[in-house]
This record gives structure tokens, C-alpha cells and sequence, in this order.
């Protein structure tokens, strides 16, 4: 199932509609690398409201596209981990460490917005 | 829902339609949303440890009932190459290729019985279970 990819402002929004397969995972990091190019884009949020598990292979996905990601020039945030969701992955001991997060793409955007304006204080 | 159900592991593909059958058959069960996610993230580990060192293998998941209490049992079965170290392969953290080594020990954390058989050259059996209310120990 493929990922769409939104363009909005200087952000890239990739909302998953539906349960993915390793192989989509893997596809939507390439997707993402080379539309953050494409685009400029400074910002990547990725919606994963419909996963109903975040096993080890999904956790380890999401860390290197954010890692990859920053070294593109952009910062990630994961929005809509659901609660039963979480509390797997904090059994199974699995964290998304230096990735941003929020609550849901609202939430994302706002997070998105103060990194950038951070990042700009940074410079000056 | 019948009371077995097998599902061929031969691709990352299959590692999803295992965990949605296991899904589906723990919530009819009676598993409470956070104990069906529990269960569907161990069934992904152990399907994707067939994928990644055996070529293929089966996931078989049953129901129990012993009378007193009511569970799902799930056996990840492949004539892979084995484990030679099984001890250290259910070490957190360790790992013989990229992975974060979670998979095998965080399965079985998520579960409440865990049992793993591997022979070198013949494959990898291993059984899982989960009880309903969690009062297997």
C-alpha cells in the first residue's frame, strides 16, 4: 500500500491510510529522502494513526528515516501513536529516541513550526 | 472463527496477514485492545524471524481451554538453518544481522509462556502463550 506525500508550506505530511507491509516501510523512506530534495521541504511529518502494531522492524524504520531525514536538511516528527500502541512498544522496550513526536498532525504542525524557528535562532 | 488457523510464512507480506488472523481471533477471545496489541506485536516478531533466517515456515494459532482458563497459543514452525545459540539469540539486544534484537526476548516479554526449540540443520519451534485476565504464572 503505497504512503501519499502532501506537500503543505515547507512540509511534507505522509499519512498512512492503512496497515503497512516491511516493503511499503522501506519504500516510504526512499519516497520521503528524495521528495525533501525535490521539494525543499524542512519539516516531515508522518501520520501513523492507522498501525495497530509498531513492532521492532517499524520502530527501527521510522528512527532511520528520521535520521536520514535530518541529514537531508529536514526534521521529523511521528504523530498518532495510539495509546494500546505505545504501550507495546514501551514493553517490548522500543523508543523513538532524538525523533520528534506529538499527539496527532495539529500537534505536528506546531512542533514543526518551533523547531524551524528554533533552528533559525540557532543560526543568528 | 474456527479454533485453528495456519498461516504460510514466505514473505514480509505474511508477517501482516499472521498478525491480523491473530488479531482478530484474541479479540473474540476477549482480550481487552491493549493485550490484542500485545499479542499482534509478538506474532510479528516471531513471523519476522522466520522471514529473515529461515526461507519459510508456518505460524499455527489456537485457542486454549483447559477447563479453568482460556488463552491463544501461537507456534512459529520453520526449517530454517536453527539457532546455535539459543541462550544468546534470547539475549535483549543481541543480534546477529542489523536488527535491534528485540525481536525473539520481546516476544517474549509480551507473552506468558515461551518456549523455544532449535536445532542446527532441522529448524526452529517456537511456542507461545497468552491467557486470558493474565493469570498463567
Amino acid at each position: 500500500m503505497h504512503v501519499p506525500i502532501l506537500k503543505q508550506r515547507d512540509y511534507l505530511i505522509a499519512s498512512i491510510q492503512s496497515v503497512l507491509s516491511d516493503e511499503d516501510l522501506l519504500q516510504l523512506r526512499d519516497d520521503l529522502s528524495e521528495r525533501v530534495g525535490q521539494f525543499r521541504s524542512r519539516g516531515v511529518i508522518i501520520d501513523v494513526t492507522v498501525l495497530d502494531v509498531i513492532d521492532s522492524f517499524a520502530t527501527r524504520t521510522l528512527r532511520a528515516i528520521a535520521h536520514m531525514l535530518k541529514l537531508r536538511g529536514a526534521d521529523t516528527v511521528i504523530v498518532g501513536i495510539q495509546p494500546d500502541v505505545a504501550f507495546t512498544m514501551v514493553q517490548l522496550g522500543l523508543t523513538l529516541e532524538g525523533i520528534g513526536t506529538a499527539l496527532d498532525l495539529e500537534e505536528g504542525l506546531a512542533h514543526l513550526d518551533r523547531q524551524l524557528k528554533r533552528n533559525l535562532h540557532d543560526v543568528k | 472463527m474456527s479454533n485453528e488457523n495456519h498461516v504460510r510464512i514466505g514473505s514480509a507480506l505474511d508477517i501482516v496477514t499472521a498478525r491480523q488472523m491473530g488479531r482478530s481471533m484474541a479479540k473474540e477471545l476477549g482480550f481487552d485492545g491493549a493485550e490484542v496489541t500485545l499479542i499482534a506485536a509478538a506474532i510479528s516478531e516471531v513471523s519476522r524471524n522466520i522471514v529473515e533466517y529461515a526461507k519459510g515456515g508456518e505460524i499455527i494459532l489456537q485457542t486454549l481451554n483447559n477447563g479453568c482458563k482460556r488463552g491463544l497459543s501461537v507456534v512459529a514452525r520453520d526449517r530454517g538453518p536453527g539457532i546455535p545459540d539459543v541462550d544468546k539469540a534470547m539475549q535483549y539486544g543481541y543480534s546477529t544481522r542489523r536488527g535491534l534484537g528485540v525481536g525473539l526476548p520481546g516476544a517474549k516479554l509480551l507473552m506468558d509462556d515461551f518456549d523455544i526449540v532449535s536445532q542446527v540443520g532441522v529448524g526452529t519451534t517456537i511456542t507461545m502463550k497468552k491467557w486470558l485476565h493474565g493469570n498463567a504464572k
